[in-house]
């Protein structure tokens, strides 16, 4: 895909976010919509996958260890044709497939069960392992918070990861400054994060997030380098797309109201307009 | 009387993986720098490219399982008994548990006879800890014949598997020809009319030595082994307990829920008889041989016999 496409398909991604959260009244928009040009990118142009054979022997795994921000993945694959975009609605409601956080046995393309932070990454790195052992030639990506950063947790599966060189295996951690409690810098920071990733021999790549030239070349980069596991440090704006939740705290894990959401889908049809003029 | 043979079931778990592997090239085995205790060093040896030692992170490695397991390999985590189901239980419980992966957990160096380690690592909730996780198998050998034949029968079976393992040699008590193992199907060792034990692990054979001297006291004991206390045989203990109306458990374990409160929960819903619950009566354990702490905390032939005597009154 062009860029020009990817955005406006990013675009649609956070549409879907903003209504997913809208209708469930609850969830987490902020961090979903400050990685959307990340899911965009993964499941339509980085990562070997078939829509139609969610569970394709050798394809590309993608873990979301920042788990609740589902609402991100889940639209992006509903776009990608995993599932009905029109399911989203129906997020974290009573019967739904679509559980708050993921869940591998329910979801179509969700390739495992995440939301506990931490523990996503540690199963990303067992996949990598998995494929190496068994002379496959699949990549596994995972998602990671900069908040999530926090568990120690993280840090053992980046010493195994580094220690067992799995330059198959590429982290990509959402760095939009903001947690629960307020920004990391306030809260608990784990930075340096380049100096840790690298002390755990991590190939480091910064990036603008919501930039596609650089995404592309992130992703290009990460798989061109070998020995080693890759950590893609996408600098990203928290709520981004939508007004009032850019660079917001507040929007971690709030939904937007009705009138809230209309403003929201006016801002994001605003951006869609603007790309179709390109 | 022949010599009785001794095999610490930690030994069984190492060999039967060994074994195991060769029949099984998706067999993978992690260890968390415990290979040398946890005998896992015996696969480590015949197979050292399907050993991984994840150093001591066993959080971690338990994650590391979940990803293999996804993409085809049956992987074996294994630590001691309090880290793996203690440190590691919600890594057990939200990356193998929930989504129901074909990972098998390892544990040993359960309960006291951990010995001169002492409480810190003498982990007597894991039963008790796992068993409330949906769809997790829990089982408990009682000798090296019957872990051995857990071992395998967690490799034959889809789904997560945990299997506790002792540090101290025990009896082996079930080497003879008709010997079957079957997941979740209680075993009658000794037929009996005025008590009932239900035993796990290696208080099976404490188990058997009450029954013994009991019946000298003219006190006729059942004895059943229950090596999977999830899911467990609920029928064998009701149908005892319908014959004997009085039911002692023992087990190496905290007696708040393992394998007591597990035959409690099933009697009270089917038949509710007089139940007493022996084995770690809500305290922490210490520092001391196996032996002499299996002695002070009554977990022998010698206590278990004492203490249905109590039971029973006499």
């Amino acid at each position: 895909m062009t860029n020009l496409e990817l955005q406006k398909m990013a675009n649609e991604v956070r549409k879907g976010i903003v209504t997913a959260t809208h209708a469930a009244k609850c969830g987490h928009p902020g961090g979903s919509l400050s990685a959307a040009d990340i899911y965009t990118y993964l499941y339509f142009e980085e990562m070997n996958i078939d829509p139609k054979n969610p569970k394709m022997e050798d394809r590309d795994r993608f873990v979301l260890s920042k788990g609740h921000t589902a609402p991100g993945l889940y639209s992006a694959l509903a776009h990608r044709g995993y599932f009905p975009v029109e399911d989203l609605t129906t997020l974290r409601k009573l019967g739904s497939y679509l559980q708050g956080h993921p869940c591998l046995q329910h979801v179509p393309g969700v390739d495992m069960s995440s939301g506990s932070l931490g523990q996503g990454i540690s199963a990303a790195v067992g996949m990598a392992l998995g494929a190496r052992m068994q002379g496959k030639d699949f990549r596994v990506y995972t998602l990671i918070g900069d908040g999530e950063s926090e568990e120690g947790q993280v840090w053992e599966a980046c010493m195994f990861a580094g220690h067992r060189k799995l330059d198959n295996l590429c982290v990509i951690l959402d760095y939009n400054g903001l947690q629960i409690d307020g920004k990391l810098e306030d809260v608990c920071s784990a930075e340096p994060f380049e100096d840790k990733f690298k002390a755990f021999r991590f190939h480091v790549i910064n990036i603008d997030a919501h930039d596609f030239d650089q995404i592309r070349a992130a992703f290009k980069e990460a798989r061109e380098t070998k020995g080693q596991p890759t950590v893609i440090i996408a600098h990203s704006l928290k709520g981004k797309g939508v007004s009032f939740m850019e660079g917001s705290v507040d929007w971690h894990g709030k939904a937007p109201n009705d009138e809230q959401y209309a403003i929201a889908m006016a801002d994001l049809e605003k951006v869609g307009e603007a790309l179709c003029q390109k | 009387m022949s010599e009785v043979i001794k095999i610490a079931t930690r030994e069984s778990y190492g060999n039967a993986l060994k074994e195991l592997g060769a029949e099984y090239p998706n067999l993978v085995v992690l260890d968390a720098d415990l290979a040398a205790a946890t005998k896992t060093g015996v696969f480590k040896k015949a197979f050292p490219e399907r050993h991984i030692d994840c150093g001591i992170a066993e959080c971690n490695m338990m994650g590391i399982a979940a990803g293999l397991s996804l993409t085809g390999l049956i992987p074996f985590a294994s630590s001691f008994a309090m880290f793996a189901a203690g440190r590691a239980f919600e890594q057990v419980r939200n990356s193998i548990g929930y989504p129901h992966l074909n990972v098998k957990i390892g544990a040993t160096h359960a309960g006291i006879t951990v010995g001169e380690d002492g409480a810190s690592h003498q982990c007597n909730e894991d039963i008790a800890l796992m068993r409330t996780i949906p769809g997790m198998v829990v089982m408990c050998p009682s000798d090296d014949v019957e872990a051995k034949a857990a071992v395998r029968a967690a490799v034959e079976y889809v789904g997560p598997v945990y299997i506790r393992f002792g540090r101290a040699a025990v009896p082996v008590i079930n080497d003879r020809p008709d010997y079957k193992f079957e997941i979740g199907k209680g075993v009658l060792l000794r037929e009996g009319k005025d008590v009932t034990i239900v035993a796990t692990g290696i208080c099976v054979d404490s188990a058997l030595t009450a029954a013994e001297m009991l019946a000298a006291d003219g006190i006729s004991a059942e004895v059943i082994n229950i090596h999977t206390i999830k899911p467990l045989d609920e029928d064998i203990i009701v149908n005892s307990a319908k014959k004997t109306g009085k039911v002692v458990t023992v087990e190496e374990h905290s007696v708040i829920g393992g394998l007591g409160s597990a035959v409690c929960d099933a009697l009270c819903a089917k038949h509710p008889v007089p139940v007493k619950k022996l084995g770690m009566q809500d305290v922490f354990g210490e520092s001391g041989s196996a032996s002499a702490l299996v002695e002070k905390y009554k977990l022998d032939g010698k206590g278990v016999y004492g203490d249905v005597k109590a039971f029973l009154g006499k």
